[in-house]
């Protein structure tokens, strides 16, 4: 039986369905901010990840919300981007993330300075995704880039992305082929609303020995379900759910259906788990879970 | 070619702020063949300063050379010129207003903002970076189009989650580089090429600055 360092891992290796969850940094210093959405999703996540300033907007960084979270007992996944540093500082902050008790690392390319609110920013990319995850591994397997030995090898466990709605979706299933290769364990995706896309990732990588979990963010109304389809790449919205939206007379509980009926729709596919990403509506997450039955 | 984009007048009229004799000098080498910096735009802009109300005060003269990035070249042809000069405006690329620079004692002031290294398509009217000099040529693994300087975050292997409709999240009229790669390999026959883990690219042939052996 193969070795795990960290639940999220032991839980996808058991068979249970697997629910991992996201919290957003605050803009500013407050921890509180942190510790509140990590109250709403301890009891029904395994692990939680922790976004890298995302769009290259300035927030708290990744770190120290990881260390809050695992103070109080929500397994941390730690995101990192190639955005804003270089192969020494990637490498140097996971030997400091593993040193600080963080076991679940999400490598990323990150999105680029000028979608952010720092465009003048310069954009680091000294690295891509698949390289990051090589380098990762090589770290966990006790070495750096460089080939130099460590005195103690970072025990973690290495997610990337996988965007399954890009068109065309070859050339992502060819990048994340590199990515296992380079020693991807675990993958999270993009925002998915649509059984067919769903249905077509899991044909186009049946071949590929890895545990994948669907992302997916509760649409909270018709504003954002269009903004979503329009601006997300890879990202579609099925006409009766955004029908269902548009005819809602309460639009938190069709929110919450809707995503209770996502969930149970992954579980039925076939997927070992999910990915949420609460976006503000993290005290609604165990009534999603809930009332999707997959517990 | 170098690609060069001209100053705005007030930028300019702030650098030459006191001089009194200006001695404007295009380039004929690359900014020249563009029609961006050579004998042409350097008489254009000296029409420029006679519109401004703080250049029309400035007396130029015009000249053109044949390379301003030469150094024999630019003082075999400036230096009787220079010598009745304030400063220098060269029309050149970066590298050429520094070999100016260095071959007279007035100051030497860039007219350009130095942009890339492009092409310019014939169906079009605009400047397109097609090459960063990463001194680690890989377009031979990549159908000819280099994802260094044709995808904004460099990437090497593959499209980022960013593709939208093949074109990229920093600007949706920009193609995706890396849609580009696909499908010109697949066209090739040689899409197998995607699928080698291509290794961090070395930066350390891109310290600033560089040199060569001639």
């Amino acid at each position: 039986m193969a070795k795990y360092y960290s639940k999220l891992m032991e839980s996808v290796a058991s068979k249970e369905f697997t629910i991992s969850g996201e919290i957003d940094p605050p803009k500013g210093s407050n921890r509180k901010v942190i510790e509140h959405q990590t109250e709403l999703l301890k009891p029904h996540c395994v692990a939680a990840n922790v976004t890298d300033n995302p769009l290259g907007i300035v927030i708290m960084n990744t770190l120290a919300p990881c260390v809050i979270m695992q103070e109080m007992g929500l397994e941390a996944i730690y995101q990192a981007t190639c955005r804003d540093r270089n192969r020494i500082a990637l490498q140097s902050d996971v030997l400091g993330a593993a040193a600080l008790g963080m076991k679940n690392i999400l490598a990323l390319s990150g999105d680029h300075t000028v979608m952010g609110d720092h465009p003048q920013a310069k954009p680091v990319f000294d690295l891509d995704s698949v390289q990051l995850t090589a380098a990762i591994r090589g770290l966990v397997n006790g070495h750096d880039m460089a080939g130099k030995e460590l005195d103690v090898a970072p025990q973690m466990h290495i997610g990337v992305a996988l965007s399954p709605g890009l068109e065309p979706i070859e050339p992502e299933i060819i990048k994340f082929e590199k990515k296992i290769e380079a020693g991807a364990e675990f993958a999270q995706t993009q925002c998915v609303y649509d059984t067919k896309v769903l249905e077509r990732i899991l044909d186009l990588t049946s071949h590929l020995d890895i545990p994948i979990l669907p992302g997916i963010a509760p649409l909270k109304s018709v504003g954002m379900a269009k903004f979503m389809a329009k601006n997300v790449p890879g990202v579609t919205i099925p006409d009766e759910m955004l029908k269902e939206l548009v005819e809602s007379k309460d639009i938190k509980e069709t929110t919450i259906n809707i995503t209770a009926q996502l969930i149970a729709d992954i579980k039925d596919l076939g997927f070992p788990g999910v990915h949420i990403m609460p976006v503000g509506m993290d005290a609604e997450v165990g009534e999603m879970i809930k009332r999707s039955g997959v517990r | 070619m170098i690609i060069v984009e001209t100053k705005k007048i007030e930028e300019l009229a702030e650098s030459l702020a006191g001089k009194k004799k200006v001695l404007i000098v295009g380039c004929n080498g690359c900014v020249g063949i563009h029609q961006q910096g050579g004998e042409r735009q350097a008489e254009e802009l000296a029409e420029l300063f006679k519109l401004d109300k703080v250049l029309k005060n400035v007396d130029t003269t015009v000249t053109s050379i044949l390379r301003q990035c030469d150094k024999s070249i630019v003082k075999d042809a400036l230096t009787d010129l220079a010598a009745e000069a304030d400063a220098i405006l060269s029309m050149a690329c970066g590298a050429g207003v520094q070999v100016v620079a260095e071959s007279f004692d007035i100051p030497a002031l860039p007219a350009h903002n130095t942009s890339f290294i492009g092409v310019q398509e014939r169906e079009s009217e605009t400047f397109y970076e097609r090459c960063v000099a990463c001194g680690n040529c890989i377009l031979h693994l990549t159908g000819g189009i280099c994802p260094v300087t044709r995808c904004p975050k460099s990437h090497m292997n593959g499209p980022c989650g960013g593709l939208y409709n093949g074109k990229c999240e920093t600007d949706k009229n920009r193609d995706c580089a890396w849609i580009l790669i696909y499908n010109r390999l697949k066209a090739l026959g040689e899409l197998d090429r995607l699928k080698t883990i291509m290794e961090p690219k070395d930066f350390s042939k891109k310290t600033h600055p560089r040199s060569q052996e001639a």
